[in-house]
């Protein structure tokens, strides 16, 4: 049987010399974590099932670090790297590749230009193509949305890109519908009404996604405790959740996490 | 030395990084001629299977060769869907047509791609499975899956909504539909105990 996966990410301010990695709140307030590949390693050696590296800084001048930070990561982790932030072109994934990375994970390019998931995918693979999509809720029902009911309230989820910085318009629940048919391999899904609150997933969003379509769906955003992911697991049919902040600062370890949700009948990898 | 057939797809830095780890010598060979010296050959693959056969089909007879010497071969992914002899990813294309069968798409009503951890059911004792047991998981990643016509060539299968060739394995010719370079600790013993054999 296919086991629920664990997936801590990085996200990596590479604009200090070999990086570092660093998290914010609501996609705000930074707050340092350590080296990109060290972390990486100890994760590795901790349970991680696959890790993501998110590349905050996104600009095309800082892309030569995180290449480095992928070669040198990938000469002793083994298990899946993906990475993300700024990719705006197969020349650019391309780069990425080549440093060792298995899957790239594209945002503002593929909103801005929804080609590009199929341009990876013809030449890497489907698989080898996330799409990341923060997504946040909106209560103005408009006509046209997919409209989803929660405890809060009935809402639809706009898309952001620019790292949460602007909106699109984009309705987050179509685009995941779109993406997959572009030929996208897996969603990483962010609730950035979530994300660094440790309230816990925004379930109603990742159950709706996961139902949609039939890529595997990454829960992402508020995970506070080992509780909220066993939430996200019994509740919808995400198939891995991302966590940072509860694993950078020594919170919890990722096997202790996972320990834990074995012992509650999730089907993980020991 | 251990070669790694480059046919130019995909990223075979992380079975390049594996094999060293476990202490080989791998080479990345891009051209068939560079076959004829290797004590063990390493086939990765991913992408489609059509295109796959288009880049690789320049070195079908070297391969072919290696595999008549008795040199050990291990294919990854895609390099365990191309021995058979073709694949319902791409019609048209033929396969090496090593392992009689096809390839064939994963069941409806399951996710697409089988993407994760899954668990290995052994079915016969192979050499490349000392040091892992019934249960013990490993990284998939892939959408089609391989169905033998003669089962015996089985040696490990996972359970994704059907019964899912893992492994398969005949005389010198090893092939594994997971990736033990993204596999942790229980894909670098695979990858060392293929390192092993070509020693022998």
């Amino acid at each position: 049987m296919l086991a629920k996966r664990i997936i801590p990410c990085l996200d990596c301010d590479l604009g200090v010399p070999g990086g570092r990695v660093v998290k914010g709140i609501e996609f705000k307030q930074i707050r340092y974590a350590g080296i990109p590949w060290e972390l990486a390693g100890k994760y590795y050696e901790d349970g991680a099932d696959e890790i993501v590296f998110l590349d905050i800084t996104a600009s095309h001048e800082r892309r030569d670090t995180m290449v480095s930070v992928i070669k040198k990561t990938s000469e002793s982790v083994f298990v899946p790297l993906a990475v993300g932030g700024g990719i705006k072109s197969v020349e650019e994934a391309r780069e990425v590749f080549n440093a060792g990375a298995d899957k790239i994970s594209v945002n503002t390019s593929a909103l801005k230009r929804p080609e590009l998931i199929s341009e990876i995918a013809d030449y890497y693979g489907n698989q080898a193509v996330i799409i990341a999509i923060d997504a946040k809720r909106r209560y103005n029902l408009e006509k046209g949305r997919e409209i989803i009911e929660t405890p809060e309230g009935r809402c639809w989820f706009e898309c952001s890109f620019y790292g949460g910085r602007e909106f699109t318009g984009i309705d987050a629940l179509a685009w995941a519908k779109n993406a997959e048919r572009l030929g996208a391999g897996e969603i990483l899904l962010t609730s950035m009404d979530r994300d660094g609150t440790y309230d816990g997933f925004d379930i109603p969003l990742t159950d709706a996604v996961s139902r949609m379509v039939r890529i595997p769906v990454i829960a992402s955003g508020g995970v506070g405790k080992p509780e909220h992911m066993l939430e996200v697991f019994q509740k919808t049919n995400a198939s891995a959740a991302l966590a940072a902040s509860i694993f950078h600062y020594g919170e919890w370890r990722i096997q202790d996490v996972k320990e834990y949700l074995v012992e509650n009948g999730v089907h993980m990898r020991l | 030395m251990i070669a790694i057939v480059d046919y130019g797809l995909g990223n075979l830095r992380s079975i390049y990084n594996a094999l060293v780890r476990v202490n080989a010598a791998p080479e990345i060979v891009r051209e068939p001629e560079g076959l004829a010296e290797a004590d063990g050959v390493v086939v990765p693959g991913v992408g489609a299977f059509g295109r796959c056969m288009e880049k690789l089909s320049r070195f079908g007879d070297p391969l072919y060769d290696v595999r008549k010497a008795g040199t050990p071969m291990l294919g990854i992914c895609i390099g365990l869907q191309v021995l058979f002899e073709k694949s319902q990813e791409s019609p048209e294309a033929r396969g090496l047509g090593w392992i009689s069968g096809q390839v064939v798409r994963l069941p409806e009503d399951v996710n697409i791609p089988h993407m994760g951890w899954n668990n290995l059911s052994i079915k016969k004792p192979v050499d490349l499975l000392d040091g892992v047991v019934d249960g013990d998981m490993f990284y998939f990643v892939h959408s089609y899956y391989c169905l033998p016509i003669d089962r015996s060539v089985i040696a490990a299968t996972t359970d994704y909504g059907t019964d899912v060739t893992a492994m398969i394995s005949k005389d010198n010719l090893t092939a594994t539909q997971f990736h033990p370079e993204k596999s942790g600790q229980k894909g670098l013993r695979i990858l060392e105990n293929f390192v092993r054999s070509t020693r022998c």
